[in-house]
């Protein structure tokens, strides 16, 4: 009788799934750090006309938001229907444009202060007015580049 | 007695686990970059200075009314046309002389543009025009011009020119840039993208 028996009768044995866990965590990792959370929660009703003639945004962080549009339905109760603009979380006047755009302003690196890009997002049923008054307002912020942001395809469809 | 080995614990579903957070961020990122049409706003000048006094057939009026309608020149067009229209405007070369245009390939009317760096496009709305349709004149507006200086690029340097554009903004081509901006700087002398947007009336 051997002390050393032979366990199992060979037979390829499992295969080792400890190492699973670290694989998705990886994967995980990863996907929580290209994760870019909205840091705005829409309040506007927010549908971009379409273009093609496009250009791309890149370097996010040069880049200041001024949504435009009618309220959400479920803020159409207390703020009705008419347009209006929204800078960071709240609707706003056109008055704080200039005070909102400052404020960005400051807030990036002084090298970087002229290359801001002021990106429009305005939905594609609001009235020229309103963007017009912005556009005005940013003259005098001295914020000239714009960016009417876009959703890719034919221009026609704005018209439907 | 001998002492008992506390129980692994059992990390089969570790896995599971972390597919689970995995899964919820796969469903919540967006890797999207926004994209749309670039333009620049003209600076407020304090003092009012008189404006250029510009040609009448130099200028070409695109209006946008509230009620969505086309007026091209106080005429109604549609939208589909607008396109052609505006690339005949602006290649058109009626100039002669000094105003003449050597590369335009327009049927030289005397009644449109003398050549396309004198040539405005003023695009102009109403206060009520919906944003979505006047996006939708301003990108065929901005097509005009892609068309036009896409020919002068493929002219001179067997490229498009919105191909150059993009080489020049991204970070990793290999090319001269230098060289590359130079002939960008060309084009753009050659069709100036003078668009200009009013102010609506009311």
């Amino acid at each position: 009788m051997s002390k050393f028996k032979k366990k199992g009768e060979g037979g390829t044995p499992a295969i080792s799934t400890a190492s699973l866990p670290d694989i998705v965590f990886m994967l995980l990792f990863f996907f929580m750090v290209v994760t870019v959370m909205r840091d705005n929660s829409l309040k506007v009703q927010n549908i971009l006309p379409f273009a093609d003639q496009v250009e791309k945004l890149d370097k996010k962080n040069l880049i200041m938001y001024i949504y435009a549009g009618k309220p959400s339905p479920r803020y159409q109760e207390t703020f009705g229907t008419e347009a209006r603009i929204q800078l960071n979380d709240k609707y706003a006047s056109i008055s704080d444009v200039q005070q909102f755009i400052k404020e960005e302003r400051l807030s990036k690196r002084e090298e970087l202060r002229d290359k801001l890009t002021t990106a429009l997002k305005v939905d594609k049923e609001t009235n020229m007015g309103l963007v017009s008054d912005i556009k005005q307002e940013l003259r005098k912020a001295e914020a000239l580049k714009i960016n009417y942001t876009t959703k890719q395809g034919e221009a026609s469809l704005n018209l439907e | 007695m001998a002492k008992r080995a506390a129980p692994e614990v059992n990390a089969g579903s570790m896995a599971d686990i972390a597919f689970l957070l995995l899964i919820f961020f796969l469903v919540t990122t967006t890797i999207e970059t926004d994209s749309g049409i670039t333009r620049k706003l003209p600076p407020i000048d304090d003092e009012q200075e008189e404006p250029p006094i510009l040609k009448e057939r130099n200028i070409f009026v695109v209006l946008v009314n509230s009620n969505g309608d086309l007026l091209v020149e106080d005429e109604i067009m549609e939208f589909k046309n607008l396109r052609q229209a505006t690339i005949d405007f602006l290649d058109n070369g009626g100039g002669l002389g000094d105003e003449a245009c050597d590369y335009c390939q327009g049927p030289r009317l005397t009644s449109s543009s003398d050549n396309p760096v004198k040539a405005v496009v003023s695009l102009q709305n109403d206060r009520k025009t919906q944003y979505g349709r006047y996006i939708a004149v301003q990108n065929e507006l901005v097509a005009a011009y892609n068309v036009l200086r896409d020919r002068e690029a493929n002219r001179l340097y067997n490229i498009d020119f919105t191909e150059m554009e993009d080489d020049y903004n991204d970070p990793e081509f290999q090319g001269d840039k230098d060289k590359l901006k130079e002939r960008i700087g060309v084009i753009k002398e050659l069709f100036p993208q003078k668009l200009s947007e009013a102010e609506p009336k009311r």
